[in-house]
């Protein structure tokens, strides 16, 4: 065992540190690190612009979608370097955000299904963040069951008609395009009547409503699709193929190592160091004390989950499945340290003014954005569900759809 | 960064597997659970032909100096097999103990027949059934000899010498190193939650023993012997876990109910799920502690308390919920589920409770002073 970078690794990591000194956005680090847990603070400036400004400097300087080819605006680079670039990045990766969605999921699907030409048209300009994708998967029925979505698509001539409804879809109000799973044929079993499109955002008949979520936020959206043309060249990949372009798409969501992945402990410690209780501070109270033994445990445990795909990568060999437990454990403790943090204050923690409430009210932030951690990009059931199947090998449950053409399934309204 | 174990050191444990797979199926267990053996002469044999007990001592005292890392590995798979061996006590506790504290003529005199495994060691610390604590220890030293008692001792009843922590007259606690093979200790076996491990009372009156390490550091000695044992005990809960895991899962896909196999309803899948998780999060920090523990780390004492906590947790799940899991048949004497139930019991009061490792590891966090 050793913790210290490969020579090569060191200095890969110098080149970054290097650039980052000279150019990253410094008067960002102060607000940025700062922000509560669900929103970014860029001081002055527009989120948006800030975001997008910072990844066309990092994609001018090559340092954009790392693992990317360099024809399609990446560096080539190996999956051991994208990790190490996401550490040197720090805090200053939070204005990524806004591109995740796209980089992550929509480019790999766009590299795998998409023409030459519109792979050289599309592919750079995502990668510098100058256009920004979205992805339009869930709907309004389909959530955990993915592959019972509704929104149709129909040929017409040389063209598709889409009509329906998408929901959750992250950023698609500032969405240049997205990608699109359409149902084309409902008279066939459930995951062999779908085909995969991209959009054009702007294109007429898409109506986008942000949704007002329960912390007040509203990062997500409902996208309606009303006799919206699409021609056949923005297909990808065969008609009726589409779920396993979607598995390619899902395959592909960002291994969330490097960057590390947030619990809330750092902020539930600092805060029982100092807070009064009793006749001591919190962190003497036993009670206190176990959970926060238990939180260290657990977080300390995804971190050095992390350091193992990271040390597989270093080595060229896939990071095993123990890294499907991240969202699944950081969730739910992000949620109980959320909850106990305000316990401890008393009733004054209800305030969420962050001008008055203890620690610029983060606790409440993460108290009203953590219940979606346990939802979004899989709940905790669904999380569960795989880790029994495809690591335990647990037998699959029964399904009632199971076979059925699309149009016969029990929809219960 | 390389955060694995290198081939060599999974070599062993494969051979060490091989052994224990070969020797110690659970019938050798209940041999021990059920009969009047106090541990399974057959595998700890094996054990010592393959060298183990020399694992980390070195070459100078009858070693291999095989090193740490190896030695997690061997206590993961002694775990995993639920080996009813005084292994713990003579390598995670009498040798550390001789190896971090003893003189170079202890160290010579007792090393070399610890390696070969021709003397069996084992710690007598605990006196009471409140949670160990310094004030607590009433066992006297005086002018090198012993007088009182401990309640429960590892593998007391086979133990040839023992690491026993005293109250030293005039200087506090220290420890202090006991030949039991005399009529001055008298030995009687009790009853314990896990019967496939010894133990017993011990009583000295008046036993000559010597001091070890420094006198009135014993508490100190302890915390750090502790510490260390800890990440190796914690090994033993990983390995048990992730067997009583497997136990659980391929009796779920082989049990029918409502014409499926159990292992196909969500209510048992989230339950194994959730035992899994609870394993991989206490096999990185084992990992992470292997490495402190190899290296000797400034972390260490933060390290073992997080790799004893969540092993701790990860083992008493799992062995918990493979019961669950077996329904009824897993409340019979006959199914085997009992065995990890009994061990993860065992090992999480072994080096004093969950609790006790809890206050351990807040006690490590970095403090903000500011606040304080």
């Amino acid at each position: 065992m050793d913790f210290n970078d490969t020579r090569e690794e060191s200095t890969y990591r110098a080149e970054a540190r290097a650039w980052l000194d000279e150019n990253a956005p410094q008067h960002l680090l102060e607000p940025l690190s700062s922000s509560t847990f669900g929103g970014m603070n860029t001081g002055a400036e527009d989120p948006l612009e800030a975001s997008k400004r910072w990844q066309l400097k990092k994609a001018e300087a090559g340092w954009a979608c790392l693992q990317w080819p360099r024809e399609y605006g990446g560096r080539g680079a190996t999956p051991i370097q994208s990790v190490i670039w996401n550490q040197e990045e720090g805090v200053y990766a939070k204005l990524s955000g806004t591109f995740i969605i796209g980089q992550g999921m929509c480019g790999p699907t766009m590299m795998a299904y998409a023409s030459e030409t519109q792979k050289q048209r599309y592919l750079p300009k995502l990668a510098s963040g100058e256009e920004v994708w979205c992805q339009l998967f869930s709907e309004p029925h389909s959530g955990s069951d993915l592959a019972g979505l509704r929104t149709r698509a129909e040929k017409d001539g040389d063209e598709w008609v889409v009509n329906g409804q998408k929901i959750w879809t992250s950023g698609a109000d500032h969405s240049d395009y997205g990608i699109l799973i359409t149902r084309t044929d409902p008279t066939i079993a459930k995951h062999k009547g779908l085909t995969m499109f991209f959009v054009d955002m702007k294109s007429p008949g898409i109506d986008i409503r942000p949704i007002k979520q329960i912390n007040g936020q509203s990062g997500f959206n409902e996208v309606y699709f009303d006799n919206v043309r699409l021609a056949d060249e923005q297909r990808l990949g065969e008609v009726g193929e589409g779920w396993s372009v979607s598995i390619t798409t899902l395959m592909n969501e960002r291994l969330a190592i490097g960057g590390g992945i947030s619990t809330g402990f750092p902020e539930i410690k600092e805060l029982v160091d100092a807070l009064p209780l009793g006749v001591g501070k919190a962190i003497d109270n036993q009670a206190v004390r176990s959970k926060l033994a238990d939180w260290y445990a657990k977080a300390a445990g995804l971190r050095n989950t992390a350091a193992r795909s990271i040390s597989a990568l270093s080595k060229g060999e896939t990071p095993g499945p123990e890294n499907s437990i991240g969202k699944l454990v950081a969730g739910t403790i992000m949620q109980d340290i959320a909850k106990f943090a305000m316990d401890l204050q008393g009733f004054g923690a209800v305030l969420t003014d962050p001008e008055v409430a203890e620690g610029a009210a983060r606790f409440q932030a993460m108290l009203l954005r953590s219940p979606a951690v346990r939802i979004e990009g899989g709940t905790d059931q669904i999380l569960r569900n795989i880790i029994a199947e495809r690591v335990l090998g647990l037998p699959a449950d029964l399904r009632a759809d199971k076979g059925l053409p699309f149009d016969e399934i029990p929809t219960g309204n | 960064m390389n955060f694995d174990f290198s081939d060599d050191e999974k070599l062993v444990r494969d051979q060490i597997a091989r052994l224990l797979a070969d020797r110690c199926p659970t019938s050798v267990v209940r041999q021990v659970l059920e009969g009047e053996a106090a541990y399974a002469k057959d595998v700890w044999t094996g054990l010592i032909e393959m060298g183990l007990t020399a694992t980390c001592i070195p070459e100078a005292y009858g070693g291999v100096a095989a090193g740490y890392l190896t030695l997690c590995l061997v206590a993961e798979q002694l775990g995993a097999h639920l080996a009813p061996t005084p292994f713990s006590s003579s390598v995670y506790f009498a040798t550390e103990a001789l190896l971090e504290f003893g003189t170079d003529a202890q160290k010579q005199r007792w090393l070399p027949r610890l390696a070969s495994g021709e003397l069996i060691g084992t710690l007598a610390v605990v006196e009471s059934g409140n949670e160990l604590t310094a004030d607590s220890v009433q066992l006297i030293a005086n002018n090198g000899r012993l007088s009182g008692s401990k309640l429960v001792v590892p593998d007391g009843n086979i133990a040839d010498v023992a690491i026993v922590l005293a109250r030293d007259t005039g200087v506090g606690l220290s420890l202090y190193l006991a030949d039991l093979r005399t009529d001055s200790v008298t030995r009687e076996r009790v009853e314990t939650v896990d019967p496939t491990r010894d133990s017993a009372r011990l009583a000295f009156a008046d036993c000559e023993a010597d001091v070890l390490g420094s006198p009135g550091a014993g508490w100190n000695h302890l915390e750090r012997l502790y510490d260390r044992a800890a990440v190796l005990i914690a090994f033993e809960q990983l390995g048990g876990a992730q067997s009583a895991l497997d136990m659980a899962v391929a009796y779920a896909k082989e049990r029918f109910a409502f014409g499926r196999p159990i292992g196909s309803f969500q209510a048992l899948k989230h339950m194994m799920a959730d035992m899994y998780v609870a394993l991989k999060l206490a096999e990185s920090n084992c990992y992470y502690a292997a490495w402190t523990l190899a290296t000797n780390a400034d972390d260490l004492p933060l390290a073992a308390a997080t790799a004893r906590v969540s092993a701790t947790q990860a083992y008493q799940l799992c062995s918990r919920d493979n019961i669950q899991v077996h329904g009824g048949m897993g409340f019979t004497w006959e199914f085997d589920c009992h065995l990890y139930y009994r061990r993860s019991n065992y090992l999480t009061l072994q080096l004093g409770g969950l609790t006790s490792w809890e206050n351990k590891l807040v006690d490590a966090l970095p403090r903000d002073e500011a606040a304080a």
